[in-house]
């Protein structure tokens, strides 16, 4: 009846269930006549469906958030290429020098940002965390009358205007009064046709009140600083955008310059 | 892209992971193989099996991995907390499938990636022998030599084990 020899390549095929219907009545009548083969297989096939019992519910787990391939995709080409245990063995690195320079600096909080290195920070980070909002990105719409003119000058003490940017492509969309580690700012943000958006940073300056413009130091937004009487301004934008940036942000000086 | 790539993230979890034995390190290991997807998303064969080449990338990476980690992998013992499955083995059969697991973490590597591709992912043995890089017949028979000796190492099993002194067998 066999026509070709069974072979364990057969056997095999047989545990995974892939034999097309005629070979497999001819592995199935071999294990028929031939018990201890059929033991052997049997013992392969409960110990596959072993196998499968215990490992396929790992596949039902909800996927982290880290392997959201929608965010890898998006922030692919921005991120490092660091292989992820070299990215580790950096985390490690770091919380060890963390932990050691906090232990031999104690007592010492460290130098915080001053002037016009801190207040680019804080647009930066005011930036990263409204800049993406798409629920609330301002706290009062354009258009809401004085209330965000009147909310500023009440938190700040002072009138400050929300530069126009329209000749450059902005629409100014709101703002809100923001924190800082130096008090309260006016945040004002803009966007374009395309979606993208610059905020406006704005508070009063204990140090720095005259600072001629210079571009923000850090690489997850781009934009520029400076002070004039005693009021700092950062504009920031997308990292990619710093040569964009750089006349707007001599536009609306310009407009400040005018208002005071 | 990302409609062929997500339906294969917990598959290429799973794989990882049983490979691994370790959660936080197998999904490190498939963002790094996402990553990789999409960076060279267009290097790969027209026509081609999208999920035989992620999981080309996928393997690869985790013999890096097991290399890499080569000193404290051959002390298996150290591994038989089986916290890394999804649910862990229930009363009865604990310590039947704690020694099955035990067996399928002390195959060699190559042997143990063919029983799961073949065993638990479902690839064709040809789709094995593309993730993998080596031919049919090399598949087949490091398939045959890996279910002889779990099947072996089970027998060497107690068969009730609650009935036994919990003395482990030493040869």
């Amino acid at each position: 009846m066999t026509s070709r020899p069974i072979t364990e390549d057969d056997l095999n095929a047989f545990v995974d269930q892939r034999l097309d219907p005629a070979r497999l009545a001819e592995v199935a009548a071999y294990l028929e006549a031939h018990p201890d083969v059929a033991e052997r297989v049997n013992g392969y096939a409960a110990q596959r469906g072993e196998l499968r019992a215990l490992l396929l519910p790992i596949s039902d787990e909800p996927v982290p958030a880290a392997l959201n391939v929608r965010h890898i995709a998006e922030g692919h080409g921005r991120r490092s290429r660091l292989p992820w245990w070299a990215a580790a063995a950096a985390a490690v690195l770091l919380i060890g020098l963390g932990g050691a320079g906090g232990w031999t600096m104690r007592g010492w909080s460290g130098p915080p940002l001053q002037g016009i290195a801190s207040l680019g920070q804080e647009a930066a980070d005011n930036y990263a965390v409204y800049g993406p909002d798409h629920v609330r990105p301002v706290e009062l719409r354009a258009g809401a009358g004085t209330e965000l003119a009147d909310w500023i000058s009440t938190r700040l003490g002072r009138q400050i205007a929300a530069p126009d940017l329209e000749a450059s492509g902005y629409r100014f969309m709101g703002g809100r009064v923001v924190a800082t580690p130096h008090g309260p700012a006016a945040l004002f943000m803009y966007d374009n046709d395309r979606g993208t958006r610059l905020v406006m940073l704005s508070r009063p300056m204990a140090v720095d009140h005259d600072v001629p413009m210079q571009p923000l130091s850090q690489a997850a937004a781009s934009g520029f600083s400076w002070a004039a009487k005693g009021m700092g301004y950062s504009l920031v934008g997308p990292a990619d955008a710093q040569s964009l940036l750089h006349p707007i942000a001599d536009e609306v000086r310009r407009q400040i310059g005018n208002d005071a | 892209m990302i409609e062929l790539l997500e339906p294969l993230i917990p598959a290429l979890r799973r794989y990882a992971r049983s490979l691994l034995r370790d959660r936080t390190a197998a999904d490190d290991l498939v963002q790094d193989c996402l990553e990789r997807a999409i960076a060279h998303w267009s290097q790969r064969r027209v026509g081609g099996d999208t999920r035989s080449w992620v999981f080309t990338i996928l393997h690869n990476l985790a013999m890096t991995e097991l290399k890499r980690r080569a000193p404290r992998s051959s002390d298996i013992s150290v591994e038989s907390a089986e916290n890394w499955l999804s649910t862990p083995p229930s009363q009865e059969d604990g310590l039947h499938h704690r020694a099955l697991l035990h067996a399928l973490a002390a195959l060699p590597e190559d042997q143990r990636a063919v029983i799961l591709l073949v065993s638990i992912e479902d690839l064709s043995y040809a789709d094995a022998a593309k993730v993998l890089d080596v031919p049919i017949g090399t598949v087949m028979s490091r398939l045959s030599r890996a279910r002889e000796k779990l099947l072996k190492s089970i027998k060497d099993m107690p068969a009730e084990p609650a009935e036994r002194p919990h003395l482990r067998r030493v040869k």
